[in-house]
């Protein structure tokens, strides 16, 4: 038993870049695959839309923390020995995908028709209607809600913490095992993480406040 | 790859995962009607005259919405004791779910409440009814009317969000699936198990609530035959 100390606070921060790089890597890795599965569920192909809405529901509709079980005791049985820190990306990667797709999808068809119209009469294929016409005002839309699921990620990436992952959720159970001082343990890594998720939120509104201005 | 999978459990492992389903679904509905209770107050606090209410609120609902459940269930179960409060795991996921999702309904009650027309209120008011006969005819209920299908979303996520609370050894159904695979080591297998549960438990909620929604709010079902016959 020793108490809670600066040291610890000292560790707790050291934690907290392990639960910043794996955000980072959910965010890029997630923003890929999310533009991959909007292209398929907007695609005009009926096979390609149901399997990315399958695979929308299947994330959507399960945990996460299951997901994160499921990539880190399965790709073992597959005989690959991951460490727990891409098992945890490769989780966070297809979760944040789901859930980047489905906002994508959304601002894409708040877009009139007319506009999609507009740019096949004049001549440009539907990759380049999507491309010219279509993204550019879509993505003034999406800037929001994309921003404000990157909130989302960050805190959930503690739950690597239950694989084993030591980032900064787990770095604080092991020093509340330490110290045994939950409230100033936790509450410390509280604030970390709020520290961290809150300018990313008044981003998020600000962004969301400039939209409707612009309206 | 040269792995047997195998889904045969015993109907002890079958018993345990289907309670665990049962007190996942109980936890979540508690959390979900004593946090749209607490959202509801949150809300009326948060557009209220008095700042103190609208400061306290406000520094719940950003406090829950940027700091992760797993950190503020830790907080619960480890972090009340200290002061005197002693909650059994499963006490203390009740208590960090209803909290988490008070805040996230606070937000979305507030947004039903201010889309309601301010001459709707002026008229109730013109026709004599009472303060609270006006929050509840006018205000509330048409509000969390127009919010109705954020909040349903919000519960799924509650739902799924409860498996977090086998970190601190609730018994709900991940717990159930944990407890199990320490046994018979087919984590993957027990853990496909349960991730289809959730998902049948989701689809589940997804209709529930949808049905729900035209007993309660006899007017969206008006609306939405409206709507229909307009397309």
């Amino acid at each position: 038993m020793r108490d809670f100390g600066l040291v610890d606070v000292g560790l707790l921060l050291q934690a907290a870049r392990w639960t910043v790089l794996l955000s980072l890597l959910a965010f890029v890795g997630g923003g890929i695959l999310g533009a991959i599965i909007t292209l398929m569920r907007i695609s005009r192909f009926a096979l390609l839309r149901t399997i990315a809405g399958g695979y929308i529901l299947l994330l959507q509709g399960t945990p996460l923390l299951m997901q994160i079980f499921l990539a880190y005791f399965g790709l073992g049985l597959l005989g690959v020995d991951l460490p727990p820190v891409m098992a945890a990306g490769l989780a966070f990667t297809t979760y944040a995908g789901a859930f980047f797709a489905e906002i994508w999808r959304g601002t894409i068809e708040s877009i009139p028709k007319p506009q999609w119209e507009g740019a096949a009469s004049l001549g440009l294929n539907r990759f380049e209607q999507l491309y010219y016409v279509i993204i550019p005002q879509a993505a003034r839309i999406a800037l929001a809600p994309t921003v404000g699921f990157l909130v989302q990620i960050v805190k959930n990436t503690s739950l690597a913490a239950l694989i084993g992952f030591t980032d900064l959720a787990r770095a604080s159970q092991l020093i509340n095992n330490v110290t045994f001082q939950p409230f100033h343990v936790f509450g410390v890594a509280a604030a970390i993480y709020f520290a961290l998720c809150y300018p990313i939120s008044l981003l998020a509104r600000s962004f969301e406040r400039r939209l409707h201005v612009g309206r | 790859m040269n792995y047997q999978f195998q889904f045969e459990f015993t109907p002890d492992d079958w018993a345990m995962l289907l309670d665990g389903a049962f007190r996942t679904l109980l936890y979540s509905s508690l959390g979900m009607v004593v946090g749209l209770s607490v959202g509801i107050v949150g809300a009326v606090w948060r557009n209220s005259h008095v700042r103190l209410l609208r400061v306290i609120a406000g520094s719940y609902v950003e406090f829950v919405r940027n700091t992760p459940l797993l950190i503020q269930l830790l907080l619960v179960f480890f972090g009340l004791p200290a002061l005197g409060v002693r909650l059994s795991a499963d006490q203390a996921a009740i208590v960090a779910l209803t909290f988490n999702f008070g805040a996230y309904a606070t937000e979305i009650v507030r947004a039903g409440i201010e889309a309601v027309p301010r001459g709707q209120i002026e008229a109730g008011q013109a026709m004599g009814l009472t303060w609270f006969e006006i929050f509840r005819h006018i205000v509330i209920l048409p509000g969390i009317e127009r919010v109705y299908p954020a909040l349903i979303s919000q519960f799924t996520l509650l739902m799924l969000g409860s498996s977090i609370a086998s970190a601190i050894g609730a018994n709900e159904l991940t717990s159930a699936a944990n407890a199990i695979q320490s046994r018979n080591f087919r984590s993957f297998e027990v853990y496909t198990v349960a991730t289809f549960a959730y998902l049948g438990l989701t689809l589940l909620f997804r209709m529930g609530f949808h049905w729900l929604g035209y007993v309660i709010f006899p007017r969206r079902r008006v609306i939405g035959i409206a709507a229909t016959k307009v397309r």
